[in-house]
């Protein structure tokens, strides 16, 4: 069975619906899917929810969904650097569920592996905890967290083979393969398809079975806080 | 006469044991990163998915795909070991992180800390700070004593929303050094130049 589409948009043709909920991998402006977020703009889907750690900035990533008006909710930890998610979600346009950092990864993680929902520590005590199940294990309390089943996962990756095993480059793996194991469908971008075979198979980061299309492209890459020392 | 920044990341610098894995927040516990003691080996952990970061890059070493979770540009060590952010909190949650040091707007003397939102004010997000107070072995906040009207930082009720409750284990300000202990806290040390006196004036904690 062929994965291996032409073009971000032909990768998500018969796929996108409004309203559906998408896990998006990337942490800040590194490893996000740029160019299936730019499709998803030319597709003009609406009220999508996004399960993704940040939102973008006003003009690159998620944040050019926003422009858009097509995003009605966002689940995320952080979303900090964006001025127009602010005036949105500030003027009731957009709706925003924080979940701690953690407890987003796991809960993709723990969906993608069947597990429709965990105990955990973080956020005990906190307006996270409010509305939550506690439990007590050894003494501890611990609230009860919800698996996101996401309709469809949006990756970036390094390098695929035409089966979809993946490679990911630095910390550009970050939210990418949580966010692809708790999809119905994951739609993965990468900068280089290689010869099947030709990737060591001990060295693959997430298996082609969580992949269902790959799409290979430019990415722009683009650098949130340019930080360097004097050599 | 008091600490400055780096003195407090200094002093917060000796908190430090030989083998630990730590994380460092934003902020002044970064600069920690500049006075690792004479011997002392710790691996730095970026929750974004990172062990043993490195410095800020020279200009003709920048990676996109190499940021820690302030999202600046960093670089990597012989020792470096990359991961997914379900790894990273795995570690984190998991206890396997020794330290975490991080920035604070209000901590009580029950060890409950307020560090993500100010009501009324743009709410960013918790990030990770939630899941690393939770799950890491120790926890060390590191700020000034008091905010720029003059009120003490150090509170019997912190007033601010909670980024966990009864999490802190040390306290290290520009004003000295406090434990939290059964019933309050403790004074460890005063900083360079600063009375038991006026420490305490500075506190409206209980000290014990």
């Amino acid at each position: 069975m062929n994965k291996v589409y032409g073009s971000a948009t032909e990768a998500l043709d018969g796929i996108m619906r409004d309203g559906m909920l998408i896990a998006a991998g990337g942490f800040g402006l590194c490893g996000i899917p740029e160019l299936l977020l730019n499709a998803i703009k030319d597709a003009g889907s609406k009220d999508l929810t996004f399960a993704s750690n940040n939102a973008g900035v006003d003009d690159f990533g998620i944040g050019i969904l926003l422009q858009t008006r097509q995003v009605k909710k966002m689940i995320s930890s952080y979303v900090g650097e964006n001025a127009e998610f602010m005036r949105q979600y500030l003027s009731g346009e957009l709706e925003l569920e924080f979940t701690p950092q953690g407890t987003l990864a796991e809960r993709m993680r723990s969906a993608g592996c069947g597990i429709p929902g965990f105990y955990t520590k973080t956020g005990v005590g906190t307006v996270i905890a409010e509305g939550k199940e506690h439990k007590d294990f050894n003494g501890e309390t611990y609230i009860l967290e919800e698996g996101i089943f996401a309709d469809l996962a949006i990756i970036k990756a390094w390098k695929a083979d035409a089966t979809g095993n993946l490679v990911f480059r630095k910390t550009a793996r970050n939210f990418n393969p949580p966010a692809a194991m708790c999809g119905k469908i994951c739609v993965v971008e990468v900068e280089e398809i290689v010869p099947t075979g030709s990737l060591d198979p001990d060295s693959i980061h997430l298996p082609g079975i969580y992949v269902n299309r790959i799409v290979q492209g430019e990415h722009e890459k683009r650098i949130e806080q340019r930080t360097v020392r004097t050599a | 006469m008091a600490w400055d920044r780096n003195q407090m990341a200094a002093r917060a610098a000796q908190e430090l044991q030989n083998g630990w894995y730590v994380n460092l927040g934003i902020g002044i516990p970064t600069l920690v990163s500049n006075y690792i003691p004479e011997g002392i080996e710790v691996t730095l952990q970026s929750e974004n998915g990172m062990l043993g970061m490195g410095p800020f890059p020279t200009e003709d070493a920048i990676d996109a795909d190499l940021i820690n979770a302030g999202k600046q540009t960093i670089t990597e060590l012989p020792q470096t070991a990359y991961f997914d952010s379900a790894q990273s909190f795995g570690m984190i949650r998991g206890g396997k992180i020794a330290m975490a040091i991080l920035g604070a707007m209000e901590v009580a003397e029950n060890g409950d800390l307020a560090n993500w939102m100010i009501p009324g004010k743009l709410v960013k997000g918790m990030g990770g700070a939630m899941d690393l107070v939770a799950g890491v072995g120790r926890v060390v906040v590191v700020m000034d004593h008091t905010n720029k009207h003059g009120d003490s930082k150090v509170l019997k009720d912190c007033t601010l929303p909670l980024t966990g409750k009864s999490v802190v284990d040390r306290i290290i300000t520009n004003l000295g050094v406090l434990d939290v202990v059964e019933g309050g806290l403790k004074i460890v040390e005063c900083a360079d130049g600063v009375t038991e006196d006026e420490l305490r004036a500075a506190t409206q904690a209980k000290i014990v």
